[in-house]
């Protein structure tokens, strides 16, 4: 190797580093023991990110001729492209460069300032042991596929569909359930507005179903994902509907004239009933029903054909399949959703069991005009109206034994409620029992004064019980919310008549599955983990893998709609690219190493791995590696190499950090 | 010797699970000894096993090989591979008079910050009641070193 030259660059990040490192003592070091290594500068300087620090780096490449360049700063992941921009800049390879953390691994997770001080020496050591074998390396380019799969026809979903597909761009749009829509058909206001639901929606909706950029797959499901960034090929599978989509008018006759009544679990939140082949709801995009062949009775026990008989267009089609269709696509946007929390888990809130406590959601359907109820706010025996109404807040969120997070929406949708419920059952006695009050967006704290002011009561305190159970004159026939004012310091019991459960919002059952097929990952609460909490909120740390919407975590539908535009914004930039630059980190075979034993075959999670008969060796294609490297560890000859994480830039890194090139060399102590 | 024994820790982390996951632990300032130092590999996966016999022969006293959970691998299933790995070399270091126990394997999610800071707080707890990594008679770390290289340059 010949002589390199090696800039050092520590890093105060303000008091971030320098509060729990000795910054310069650490610099002082690198430039006088790791000068036999190749350090001719090391610098500190307060933030090493600013214009100004990165001017100093360029300035010393250019001036000293710097062949390799190690920051010691953050993590990699915040700024190795600000430093590998800088290096460039100077006419220096950005693969030269090394960036080192001494702050998430060192400064923020120490507390004894001599020992992360000699840490950080370690860390910057390691460093300049491994930038000698860094090699220059040039970003590989592969075309981006135009289309855009997005899986999840909810809010989000369409929002992103429409985005992407207005600016015009094709669109693939994946539904596993009948009609697009999402939790929002299933509401009829919205806070803090109360505008109407599906008033707002539906045009969405239309325009989706309409669009000529947009191929809907409804009643659909994604298999499978192969292929690589930018060019993924995906699998779906399209359950059969049992309708000839080419033939069906969406008349509705097949509905009314099936026999079969199902209690809609899903849009009518178990409220209602549907038929065996059903729409979900009036306004559903597309159209066309589908036959639930598992309540079917034709598909039961071979006779019926009700709807086949009925329906004046032949449309009827009980041997169709499922079909697998396999699209192409270059982004890919997951806008899954949320489902509410099952409250049987917390049994002593009686739901399942007292049949007038009801959930967030059967209460949007009973207030919902086009609801079961038509929109009467009544008790579950269809026509009593409540006189006095118990909203549980923070059910399954905010709980240790069930969810720690707060589910954001929970307090605005029980305001919403309270409104509700004095609207349509004039008199009528509300009752908050809350936690905290959290209403911070744009217009909320107002409704929540509104709410104040049309006198619905607010209880602070955790409710402990819902029973049946009377003990005091007043409770007979009731349910009794039993609960601790805090504010108060008492314990009460307040007889009312409906409770409505304020669920959380959990992430998809079978998100997590979902997850395994893109190839994303769930943090701890089963929510898809963003890029960047902050910075990056839609993307993931799969390239060209977007999410947006309550898949991300619980999110009301404003945000739905900026995080589904804002994935689109994201996803149009990348295909206004069309092409895309890769890390170039990659395996390579040497060939004269290769014995031919295969070893490396069998082990390609991508099929990356080409065995060539002829020459008895195996070769490595590029745009399909992704760059693990096991091929790289298993290889019996030593064949294989990965550029960017090469044997030799490890081995050298962990000379360095275990200073094992101070105690060689022959430097002042 | 006076003073407690600070036994030198090398981590391999995976990019996408365990660096991430020492990253939260520091922006989450969750706090674990200074001992261990990190180096960052693509995937569990790519852990080499001489990589581990190299840190041990190097001075290291204890080696933390870290990936994604089972069925979470960012490469769809290399971390398999690695525990495959970290399963023959559990069966090899005693015969090298190596306490098994130096090296370990724990899975840490991106999300797991405060999973992995535990980790190693154990870890260098266990290994500073090791004690330092004495190599026995005959088996000089230069030796090992050298037949380490010599697969991989082979």
């Amino acid at each position: 190797m010949s002589e390199q030259r090696i800039g050092v660059y520590v890093c105060h990040c303000g008091s971030n580093i320098a509060g729990m490192v000795d910054v310069a003592d650490v610099a002082q070091w690198a430039a006088g023991h790791l000068k036999d290594r190749g350090v001719v500068i090391a610098r500190d300087y307060k933030f090493m990110c600013s214009s100004t620090g990165q001017e100093l780096i360029e300035k010393d490449i250019k001036d000293l001729g710097l062949t390799r360049v190690v920051v010691a700063a953050c993590s990699p992941h915040l700024h190795e492209a600000t430093f590998r921009k800088a290096c460039a800049n100077a006419g220096l390879n950005p693969y030269l460069c090394e960036l080192v953390s001494i702050r998430e691994q060192d400064s923020w997770v120490h507390t004894d300032r001599a020992a992360a001080t000699e840490k950080a020496k370690a860390i910057v050591s390691g460093g300049v042991e491994r930038v000698r074998y860094n090699e220059p390396l040039e970003p590989l380019t592969v075309p981006i596929h135009p289309a855009t799969l997005i899986v999840g026809g909810g809010i989000a979903g369409i929002q992103a569909a429409l985005e992407i597909a207005d600016a015009g761009f094709p669109v693939y749009l994946v539904e596993k359930e009948p009609s697009i829509g999402g939790h929002m058909a299933q509401f009829d206001k919205t806070f803090p507005t109360l505008d109407c639901s599906a008033c707002i929606l539906t045009p969405k909706m239309v325009s989706v179903g309409s669009h000529p950029n947009i191929t809907m797959m409804t009643w659909s499901e994604v298999e499978k994902v192969e292929g690589y960034v930018g060019n993924f090929t995906v699998t779906v599978r399209k359950r059969a509907r049992s309708v000839n989509t080419d033939l069906c008018t969406g008349c509705g006759v097949c509905q009314e004239k099936c026999p079969r009544r199902v209690i809609d679990d899903v849009y009518e939140a178990g409220l209602g009933y549907r038929k065996a082949i059903y729409t979900p709801f009036p306004q559903a995009v597309p159209k066309w029903p589908v036959i639930d062949r598992e309540n079917c009775i034709f598909f039961e026990r071979g006779t019926c054909k009700a709807c086949q008989k009925f329906c004046p267009t032949g449309a009827i089609a009980f041997e169709q399949q499922d079909e697998i269709v396999t699209i192409n696509v270059g982004n890919i946007i997951l806008a899954t959703g949320f489902d509410l929390f099952d409250p049987r888990r917390i049994p002593q809130y009686g739901y399942g069991r007292l049949a007038n406590v009801f959930t967030s959601l059967e209460f949007e359907r009973l207030s919902n005009a086009a609801g079961p109820t038509n929109g009467h706010v009544v008790l579950r025996d269809g026509v009593t109206e409540p006189q006095q109404v118990a909203i549980v807040h923070c059910v399954g969120s905010r709980d240790r034994k069930y969810n720690n997070y707060c589910s954001n929406i929970c307090c605005m949708q029980s305001l919403k409620f309270a409104h509700l419920v004095k609207e349509h059952c004039p008199g009528a006695t509300v009752y908050q029992f809350y936690i905290d009050m959290r209403t911070p967006s744009k217009g909320y704290d107002e409704f929540y004064q509104r709410g104040l002011e049309e006198g619905t009561l607010f209880v602070r305190g955790r409710v402990a019980e819902v029973t049946d159970a009377a003990r005091l004159p007043g409770e007979e026939g009731k349910l009794i919310v039993q609960v601790e004012d805090t504010l108060a310091g008492k314990q009460r019991r307040i007889p009312v008549d409906m409770v409505i459960l304020s669920c959380g919002l959990e992430p998809r059952r079978g998100a997590k599955e979902l997850a395994k097929v893109f190839g994303i990952s769930c943090s701890a609460d089963g929510w898809y983990i963003e890029k960047h909490p902050k910075l990056d909120p839609i993307a993931t740390m799969t390239e060209r893998i977007f999410i947006a919407g309550c898949a991300q975590g619980p999110k009301d539908i404003p945000a739905s709609v900026a995080q589904g535009a804002a994935a689109a914004a994201r996803v149009l930039g990348r295909i206004q690219q069309k092409q895309i630059a890769l890390e170039p980190i990659r395996a390579t075979v040497n060939e004269d190493k290769c014995s031919g034993c295969r070893v490396c075959n069998e082990l390609c999670p991508y099929n990356a791995i080409v065995f060539h008969a002829d020459r008895g060796v195996s070769e490595v294609n590029p745009a399909l590696c992704q760059g693990c490297g096991t091929c790289v560890a298993a290889c019996p000859a030593g064949a294989i190499s990965g550029t960017g994480f090469s044997n030799e830039q490890i081995f050298a890194q962990l000379d360095g950090l275990l200073m094992n090139n101070i105690s060689k060399s022959s430097v002042p102590a | 010797m006076a003073e407690t024994f600070e036994p030198v820790i090398i981590g391999f982390t995976c990019n996408w699970c365990s660096y991430r996951a020492a990253d939260l632990a520091g922006t989450a300032r969750i706090k674990y000894p200074p001992n261990i130092r990190l180096i960052r590999l693509m995937c569990s996966g790519r852990m080499d096993l001489t990589f581990v016999l190299k840190a041990l022969a190097g001075g290291a006293d204890g080696v933390l090989i870290s990936g994604c959970h089972p069925g979470e691998c960012h490469y769809i299933e290399q971390n398999y591979k690695a525990m495959r790995r970290f399963q023959m070399l559990q069966r090899a270091l005693p015969q090298l008079g190596i306490e098994p126990q130096r090296v370990k394997l724990v899975w840490a999610s991106a999300a797991e910050g405060q999973r992995l800071a535990n980790e190693i707080t154990k870890m260098v707890e266990e290994v500073r009641a090791l004690g330092p990594l004495q190599w026995p008679d005959g088996l000089h770390p230069e030796s090992v070193e050298q037949a380490a290289a010599q697969e991989v340059t082979a």
